[in-house]
């Protein structure tokens, strides 16, 4: 290990003799968020609040139709609108792009295709967002309508036309994956119980507040600034570079705070090609800013899902073995999907001991927006089929459910059958936690009719083990600047989604130099000004970030201490920093100030900066594909929800939810208590109502194939009528590889919810239902049906391809695939902007290049 | 965002001048009061309009007031947050103040006004959407089409009424007052809507709803009265169900009553029938009662046309016909009530 990769917790541990120590006031108080103020003022700038002189307005043309051909486009009526400027079409940016490196299937304006309704086919530009939108209306288009898939059924078994035309995937199939962790039937012989289930997970959308908007500005020498409301300005900034065709270092994204962002922001999108090109071709800064239906269309959300799972249990409740088969229908582009394909599976084994695992996974394509990550990314779906279950499980053998999960607990530090590496795990104290509150010995499966409760569990990834594309540098990067003033600038790339980064950042920072939130000046998520941080998803950024910061703060408080050391004549290792002071440990009263002793190490060491980065360490998985899953520590959390429900009516209303939540150490309660509860609400809406769903017409009359509503209106998510009352217990058992001990809390709580729900409906009427959302006739349908559920019946033949056997851990596996014929040790290729790639996959893209380019 | 086209406003001071601004101008004028409605209509521009004539500015339109018979007038342009808050609605008429305070949020209850939602469009999940959305199933039947999508073997349009107001206020027999050009004319309120999607109102274009008058035989000390409303969230959602009743009795038996639903068909339906069964009997007779809720599900035509499934809308018009008689009956209600609470 390089010293880059050191973890602060290391670095502590070996120069605590050496080291000064800091007091900080802020880690794990519920200080003020520093951007508190301006978010309920109004002053934060939100990308729609950027004003430039000279801006004009775009407004994207839209497809109509789900798949055709594109033909003529005709401008002739748009030119006439007073105000127009001029427009774009699919040639003026013909470089794909995608957000990751094997899925570079979109264009900023369609090529040749159009693949759903809503696909962008050109750009309108004028010098008034009225006249842009005037103009758009005014474009006329031409289609050669093609046939249509609706679901993920029909992409199975409607091999042409396909909607891609992929090399390595056959008809709209976009990705299939297999696996097998150790001996499936030996595991599935031992069990005394076998359940075999099919669920269903309807897929839905982020429904961020904020629409996407961004405003791009042409700077002098060929240069380009994009403001943008993005979770991934790194990433953007790599897509940008491609499909302008311009060098990196002219072009500069700033991710502006985003109202918002859930997964729904971490695509590059056309929205932000057009308008940097728009920009670029007109002289003058160019706005974009969606409408809520485009934000329906942008979508990147829930994937639906269709699963199949068989478990082996003992009689006294232990899991032999698992079978997981999921059906995933993405929308009409690659997006994040074949990784979401392999979440899909990747996170069964992190929660209980799940000794030998058999994954099978499909992603297939259909003419609907694609679906992408979206808070749990790929991880809900197959968490609902565990939990409920479990459930059923737990009822079978005679077992209560949470007595159930505590004795198939896995251990911490374990390595799963698929490899995974652990950390801490705090969910036996989730578990008990939820159990006490809820009452849940005295009450459950003794309330009344009509009342029910519900228990389940979920973890999550704290921050993805490798990075999106191929490399070997770190995932983030932290940089100080200290002056004469006192004042400390943070500059980092991190993005602000509301979730707190920028808090956390600064509080972090402030805690190790032993100063004030004041006294930090904050610069982020700007590839012109600040190191790389990969962006706002995976719930990477505390970690990471965290990570980064602290290791720059304690090399700038290094500095600081040798200088002031020598002018107090007192041991460095004696040097306290807190207060805004710099002190001896053994006589406080001699010191100085902060600002003072940063004089005094300008004035020995010259102008002051530091940096610090963070790169996780390696996993132990060694076989292809083992990078999805992968994290240096999981999150884990528990729920109990009450339900009442009417069995007249199937109507039903969450009376009170208890949730749980592993934190390993919370930097800060409030910001902790507040994701949690943003996690619960979100959950109940999937739970409850929330579906992006299509409608298609009687096809002898129309090929349309349309969003059922995209608006803010007719898509149902909760208000906060419908909100029920919430206690959360924060767990802390501080995790070695967490800043400070602190692991996620953005995405991991939403898991339990959707499961405990389903599972409090049981217990209060008696019926299941095996899939979300859960509307009220299913429930009422389940009561009437002969075996009391409501659910998938059907699971179509699938292909798979071949899987990989990978021996266990406990089968003296090594991590590898037994039988993969793919497998050798390859060396990376670097490309020019750092990507890294197999050799047999950088000749494949040369080739690609040649093709597209010759 | 969604941009408003291009338009002429008119604020006109007289009623009359309003109705000869939308006489003259033909289709292509339209009135506005609070604009909750008609806005957002425009802004995906399934309502279109080169002139919109406000009638904000007309003097007199705003007036809540009791009049000498003890009956109760409210102008077009009382917004639907002084109706729900008057102590005269909530202590005479509690089943309309219930209404009213479910229709939508309370910010758009500030703006809307009592006309607003008695004359509000008709919808369907095919129509209220933008320009572009609608380009994509070629139109439909109420805007620019020429097949209604809902059932494409149907000739006409099968958009819901929309309205919480309109069935509770026809329940107690209110009347509208309608002003032309040529001066004011009263009808019974329910005889305002029609049983079509497109053709709703039976009013001419440019007649303004400028008066309901709720009769004082409807209030609180002669009737008694109930209204539910089924939607999926507590708050903002239009009905996919609603159920008002209005019961008059003498000596312990129901001597009159009304029955009228919202967002089950194209207009306020009235359940004839179902109010006759409970005439003669006993008020609180839990048979009559469960008869005429029966007879209640046969009027109300739920369509795949907005929130829920279509089929369990029917089921809930039994269940909700129910409760409210129950409740108007002044019997225990047990079960999920609106809003989803648990009761009883």
């Amino acid at each position: 290990m390089n010293d880059e990769n050191r973890s602060p917790a290391d670095a502590a541990a070996d120069a605590a003799d050496t080291s000064p120590s800091s007091a900080g006031r802020y880690i794990g108080a519920p200080f003020r968020r520093v951007d508190g103020r301006a978010k309920v003022t109004g002053d934060t700038r939100f990308a729609d609040d950027l004003v430039f002189p000279r801006m004009v307005f775009v407004k994207l043309v839209r497809s109509t139709v789900p798949h055709a051909r594109v033909g003529a486009i005709d401008f002739s009526a748009a030119r006439e609108v007073p105000g127009y400027l001029g427009h774009l079409v699919g040639d003026d940016l013909p470089i794909p792009f995608g957000i990751l490196p094997v899925s570079q299937d979109e264009h900023a304006l369609a090529l040749d295709k159009v693949r759903f309704v809503g696909d962008p086919v050109a750009a309108v530009a004028a010098t008034t967002e009225d006249a842009a939108t005037e103009a758009a209306l005014a474009v006329g288009v031409e289609y050669e309508q093609l046939a249509t898939i609706a679901s993920l059924e029909e992409a199975l078994a409607t091999p042409e036309p396909r909607i891609h035309e992929l090399e390595r995937s056959e008809g709209n199939v976009h990705k299939a994956v297999s696996y097998r962790f150790g001996d499936l039937e030996a595991g599935l012989a031992e069990a005394d119980l076998f359940l075999d289930d099919l669920f269903y997970y309807e897929g839905n959308t982020h429904l961020a507040m904020e629409q996407h908007a961004c405003v791009a500005v042409p700077e002098d020498d060929d240069r380009v600034t994009l403001y943008s409301s993005t979770q991934t300005p790194h990433y953007v900034h790599r897509a940008l570079t491609r499909v302008l065709g311009l060098p990196a270092s002219r072009i500069r994204v700033v991710a502006t705070s985003n109202g918002g962002g859930f997964g729904g922001k971490s695509d590059p999108f056309s929205h932000e090609m057009v308008a940097a090109k728009m920009a670029l071709v007109l002289g003058r800064p160019v706005k974009v800013v969606l409408t809520r239906e485009e934000v329906f269309y942008c979508h990147r959300g829930r994937h639906p899902v269709l699963m199949s799972q068989r478990t082996g249990f003992t009689k006294d409740g232990r899991i032999t073995a698992q079978h997981l088969k999921t059906v995933l229908d993405g929308g009409a582009y690659g997006s994040y999907g074949v990784a979401s394909t392999y979440y899909t599976g990747a996170l069964q084994t992190v929660t209980y001991k799940l000794p030998r695992y058999a994954f099978d996974g499909v992603r297939t394509f259909t003419n609907k927006p694609p679906c992408g990550p979206k808070r749990g990314h790929g991880t809900p779906q197959p968490r609902f089929a565990w939990e409920v279950q479990l459930d059923k499980a737990a009822h079978r053998l005679g077992i209560d459910p949470a007595e159930l999960r505590l004795r198939n607990l896995e251990e911490p530090d374990a390595v799963t059958a698929n490899y995974l590496q652990l950390g801490t795990i705090g969910l036996r104290r989730c578990i008990e936690a939820v159990v006490e509150g809820s009452g849940w010995r005295e009450r459950y499966g003794k309330l009344p009719e009509g009342r029910g409760l519900g228990l389940a569990c979920g973890s999550y990834l704290c921050g993805a083990g490798l990075p999106i594309y191929w490399n070997h540098m770190p995932h983030s990067g932290v940089q100080l600047q200290l002056d004469r003033s006192g004042g400390v600038a943070v500059f980092c790339g991190e993005t602000e989604i509301g979730q707190g980064s920028d808090s956390v950042l600064a509080a972090l920072v402030a805690d190790v130099l032993g100063i004030e939130l004041g006294d930090i000046r904050l610069c982020v998520a700007d590839t012109d000004l600040t190191p790389v941080d990969l962006g706002s998803y995976s719930s990477r950024v505390t970690l990471m970030m965290g990570n980064a910061a602290i290791q720059a703060a304690e090399r700038a408080r290094e500095l600081v201490a040798q200088a002031a050391g020598d002018a107090l004549e007192v041991p460095v290792s004696r040097l306290v920093f807190a207060d805004r002071r710099v002190f001896d440990a053994e006589t406080p009263a001699d010191g100085m100030t902060f600002q003072e002793a940063v004089i005094l190490a300008e004035a020995r060491f010259g102008t002051l900066g530091t940096t610090g980065s963070y790169t996780p360490s390696r996993n132990p998985a060694r076989y292809r594909g083992s990078g999805v899953g992968s994290s240096p520590t999981y999150s884990y959390s528990a729920a109990v929800l009450e339900v009442e429900v009417d069995p007249l009516t199937g109507l039903y209303r969450p009376a009170h939810v208890w949730i749980a939540h592993d934190i390993g150490r919370s930097l800060n309660p409030v910001l902790v208590m507040g994701q949690v509860e943003g996690s619960v609400y979100m959950g109940l809406g999937e739970a409850m109502m929330e579906e992006q769903v299509f409608r298609r017409l009687p096809p002898s009359r129309s090929s349309a194939l349309v969003h059922k509503m995209p608006s803010l209106l007719e898509y149902k998510s909760p208000t906060f009528h419908d909100m029920p009352p919430v206690t959360t217990y924060l767990i802390e058992d501080p995790d070695p590889a967490g800043p400070m001990g602190a692991k996620e809390v953005g995405q991991g709580p939403l898991l339990p919810i959707m499961p405990a729900l389903s599972n409090a409906i049981f217990d209060a009427v008696g019926a299941r239902v095996d899939q979300v959302p859960i509307h009220p006739h299913m429930v009422l349908k389940a009561l009437s049906a002969k075996d009391r559920r409501y659910g998938p019946r059907a699971f179509p033949e699938v292909d798979f391809g071949p899987p990989l056997h990978v021996p266990t851990p406990a089968e003296g596996g090594d991590g590898r695939a037994i039988d993969d014929p793919r497998h050798r040790r390859t060396h990376g290729i670097r490309s020019a902007d750092g990507t890294m790639t197999t050799r047999e996959e950088a000749l494949r893209a040369q080739h690609a290049a040649g093709l597209t380019t010759g | 965002m969604l941009r408003l086209p291009p338009f002429r406003l008119r604020t006109p001071s007289s009623l009359e001048e309003a109705a000869r601004i939308v006489a003259g101008e033909g289709p292509a004028a339209r009135f506005v009061a609070g604009g909750t409605d008609l806005w957002p209509n425009m802004k995906r521009r399934h309502q279109k309009a080169d002139t919109v004539v406000s009638l904000m500015a007309v003097p007199g339109l705003a007036e809540l007031r009791g009049d000498t018979g003890g009956n109760l007038e409210i102008g077009g342009t009382v917004t639907l947050d002084r109706v729900e808050r008057d102590e005269r609605v909530q202590t005479r008429f509690p089943a309309l103040a219930r209404a009213v305070a479910s229709i939508s949020s309370p910010p758009l209850r500030n703006m809307g006004t009592i006309g607003g939602n008695l004359c509000v469009d008709t919808r369907c999940t095919y129509y209220n959407q933008t320009e572009e959305w609608r380009r994509s199933i070629d139109y439909c039947l109420k805007e620019e089409g020429t097949v209604c999508w809902v059932a494409p073997g149907s000739s006409r349009c099968w958009a819901h009424t929309a309205s919480d107001s309109a069935p509770m206020l026809a329940a107690l027999g209110a009347r509208v007052r309608l002003a032309g050009a040529e001066g004011e004319r009263e009808i019974p309120l329910a005889d305002l809507y029609r049983d079509d999607g497109i053709d709703y109102l039976g009013k001419r274009p440019e007649e303004v709803l400028s008066r309901v008058v709720v009769p004082a035989e409807a209030d609180a000390g002669h009737c008694r009265s109930a209204f539910w409303k089924l939607r999926r969230r507590g708050s903002i959602d239009f009905a996919v169900l609603s159920v008002a009743v209005a019961l008059w009795q003498e000596h312990g038996v129901v001597t009159r009553a009304r029955i009228h639903l919202g967002a089950v068909a194209s207009w306020p339906v009235g359940a004839e029938k179902a109010a006759e069964a409970l005439v003669g009997r006993p008020v609180g007779d839990e048979e009559a009662i469960r008869e005429a809720a029966k007879l209640v599900r046969r009027v109300a035509t739920p369509m795949d046309n907005t929130d829920f499934l279509a089929q369990w809308r029917g089921v809930m018009a039994e269940r909700y016909a129910e409760s409210a008689l129950r409740e108007a009956s002044g019997l225990e209600v047990t079960g999920l009530a609106p809003n989803h609470r648990l009761v009883g």
